[in-house]
């Protein structure tokens, strides 16, 4: 599927390449003091978390959910929830975080049997009407606040490094949801899964029991989503219903995963990194709210008519033609640019460049 | 209590014949199209600002208003299909063209914000404010008039699926499009058409709401399409009459419930679509292996 697997390129330059990438992210608030910017990162890698979620069950089989903000919102309300009513305070409050991942994932099986008995269009509107259904119970029952909502418990750190921990702990969850993500798609579990994509009928047929690797996915899905909700909550230090259960939540990560490419490892990764920092930068550009909003929808609606397959497949077909028309050329020049081309194909960011070398050339 | 329970099924059956008009909209850009416009939501509140300009601006009467609103609705719906539909390819074109419709509502409804900012309007007009009473139940004339349009426009819509040729091409492509364009339907042009008709119905469908709803801003939009979306699940996707039976039914329940508690109407509303599709997957009327993958 991807250009990389086609590439013949050489593991070790992969994942020397993952392993850079890894090193420049994990020194990137060391390099930029600037708490604002660490703030634009910790953002940035919930949503690399969540985008890689979300991908694992509706990438991988092809369902697109639209409600994945109630397993975000449940996570962030059962942190919540449980600090408040024991009385947690201080740096033992993370230890909550597997309980917001547990609890969005035991509401994915009621969710997922419901949702996941109809066809893939009614599906993405029944998760829409369930979404609603949990905004309102936040708005309505008493143990969520209401309207005012839930507050974090206060956490005693400078401020000036006040947003590294979350930085470090956003993305360990952010790589290992990555890792988990590339571990599911080379498996057996994410070849039934794709299967599902491709044809549910004929999966069916070669005996795939469907429900069940549908409904697996969707609770592990669920499940990271939750986990990433509830340390998003003691970040943002507050949920609303109207934030911890938002509707821009579930377009956001959907549009993410399709800037870089459904049902590809890394490109909820890519539109992640390029779609999250791009928002916060036109939200503080412009002051006005409404128009930053504008360009986002105009954003969308630009990838989806031009790039109408992501980036990364788009790129890594770009790069196969441009192997094809590639004139013959001393062993020498074949072999350096083997090289170069490997390197494109263990960089994302690289092989998106391709189709621009081949012009200049 | 019996009496109020009574006036709330009236409101509920009148509101209903309103919220089915804008539902049959959605689901024949869904039987036709195959696609789910989520835009719909937004451009019903579009529709209402369009009557609310001509109204406070030009001082023109909602209903005449229409006039201008629907053909102007028609040629945005056309317009938006023309630019984003259109190009769509592949076999993810379903989701991509619901991105796609989410997207455009995205961006009306930064525009309406901007030029409207978010605080509530309402249209006002004689028959918003007085009303009538019959057999004891005070009914707005609003809702009589806004039921009578209703009804009106819903067969008008029928005449025209079943007693015109160019009905019988907007049947055919529902049903089969690969068949429609081996007899010779020019399917691209009863798409246009059809996406133009399903949008021209949210002016009316707005005009309504606007007058009806005590006050919206465009983050209405978010509630309209729930509901819309909800209704035509329930009606089982594509059927016209599955359409207008489930907005009827779902909002009678919603007033009903709203006697009791305004907070769970809603809620109720869209349990009754999750107890539904537990019962039948393909909805109400819905033939269930009609768009099998």
């Amino acid at each position: 599927m991807t250009g990389g697997t086609r590439l013949r390129a050489p593991t070790a330059w992969r994942g020397g390449g993952v392993l850079a990438l890894l090193a420049a992210v994990a020194a990137f608030p060391l390099v930029f003091t600037n708490p604002l910017v660490t703030t634009f990162g910790v953002d940035t890698l919930i949503f690399v978390g969540a985008a890689s979620a979300w991908n694992i069950f509706s990438g991988y089989s092809g369902y697109i959910s639209l409600g994945h903000a109630v397993f975000f919102g449940c996570g962030a309300y059962t942190v919540a929830i449980t600090a408040r009513d024991w009385q947690l305070t201080g740096n033992v409050v993370f230890a909550l975080l597997p309980l917001a991942g547990l609890a969005a994932a035991v509401i994915a099986v009621p969710f997922g049997m419901i949702a996941l008995r109809v066809q893939r269009h009614t599906f993405l509107v029944v998760t829409i009407a369930i979404f609603f259904i949990f905004e309102l119970m936040a708005f309505n029952f008493s143990f969520t606040g209401g309207t005012t909502g839930v507050a974090a418990p206060f956490l005693a750190w400078q401020p000036g490094t006040y947003d590294d921990p979350f930085y470090y702990i956003a993305l360990a969850i952010a790589v290992g949801t990555v890792g988990l993500s590339w571990v599911i798609r080379g498996s057996r579990f994410g070849l039934q899964l794709r299967a599902i994509r491709d044809d549910e009928g004929r999966a069916r047929g070669l005996g795939v029991h469907t429900m069940r690797v549908k409904m697996a996915a969707f609770i592990v899905s669920a499940g990271v989503t939750g986990l990433i909700g509830g340390l998003w909550f003691y970040f943002i230090t507050q949920v609303l219903p109207q934030s911890g259960f938002d509707p821009a939540f579930d377009l956001t990560v959907a549009l993410m995963a399709f800037l870089g490419g459904l049902g590809t490892v890394s490109g909820p990764v890519l539109g992640a990194l390029l779609i999250e920092p791009a928002q916060q930068y036109l939200t503080q550009q412009f002051t006005n709210d409404y128009l930053s909003q504008i360009a986002l929808g105009a954003l969308f609606l630009a990838v989806i008519v031009l790039l109408p397959r992501g980036v990364i497949p788009m790129a890594g077909e770009k790069v196969t033609w441009w192997r094809a028309q590639r004139p013959r050329g001393t062993a020498a020049l074949l072999a350096a640019a083997g090289l170069r081309r490997s390197a494109a194909a263990a960089e994302p960011g690289a092989a998106a460049d391709a189709p621009s070398k081949e012009t200049a050339r | 209590m019996a009496h109020q329970i009574y006036e709330a099924v009236v409101d509920g059956l009148l509101v209903g014949a309103v919220y089915g008009l804008m539902a049959v909209g959605l689901t024949l850009i869904f039987g036709v199209l195959d696609i789910i416009n989520i835009a719909q939501g937004i451009l019903v509140v579009l529709g209402a600002y369009l009557s609310y300009v001509l109204a406070v601006h030009l001082h023109i009467d909602l209903f005449l208003g229409l006039l201008i609103t629907v053909p102007a609705m028609f040629v945005i719906g056309v317009a938006i299909y023309w630019a984003f539909i259109r190009p769509l390819r592949g076999p993810e074109r379903t989701s991509m063209s619901l991105l796609a419709s989410y997207a455009i509502a995205l961006i009306i409804e930064g525009v309406l914000y901007w030029i409207f900012s978010p605080s509530l309007v309402t249209l006002n007009a004689w028959y918003v404010i007085s009303g009538v009473r019959v057999f004891g139940f005070y009914l707005p004339y609003i809702y009589l008039f806004a039921a009578a349009l209703a009804v009106l426009l819903v067969t008008a819509l029928y005449a025209f699926l079943y007693r015109t040729g160019f009905g019988r091409s907007v049947r055919a492509t529902m049903q089969d499009q690969t068949a429609a364009r081996l007899v010779g339907i020019d399917v691209k042009r009863v798409a246009a058409l059809t996406f133009g008709i399903g949008v021209a119905l949210t002016a009316v469908g707005g005009m309504v709401y606007g007058a009806t709803s005590g006050g919206f801003n465009p983050n209405s939009g978010y509630d309209l399409i729930s509901r819309l979306l909800a209704i035509i699940i329930l009606g089982g996707l594509g059927s016209i009459g599955g359409a207008l039976a489930a907005a009827v039914f779902m909002i009678t329940i919603e007033s009903v419930v709203d006697v009791w508690s305004p907070n769970w109407a809603i809620v109720v509303f869209y349990a009754a679509l999750v107890i539904v599709l537990i019962v039948r997957p393909a909805g109400l009327f819905g033939r269930s292996a009609v768009r099998a993958q």
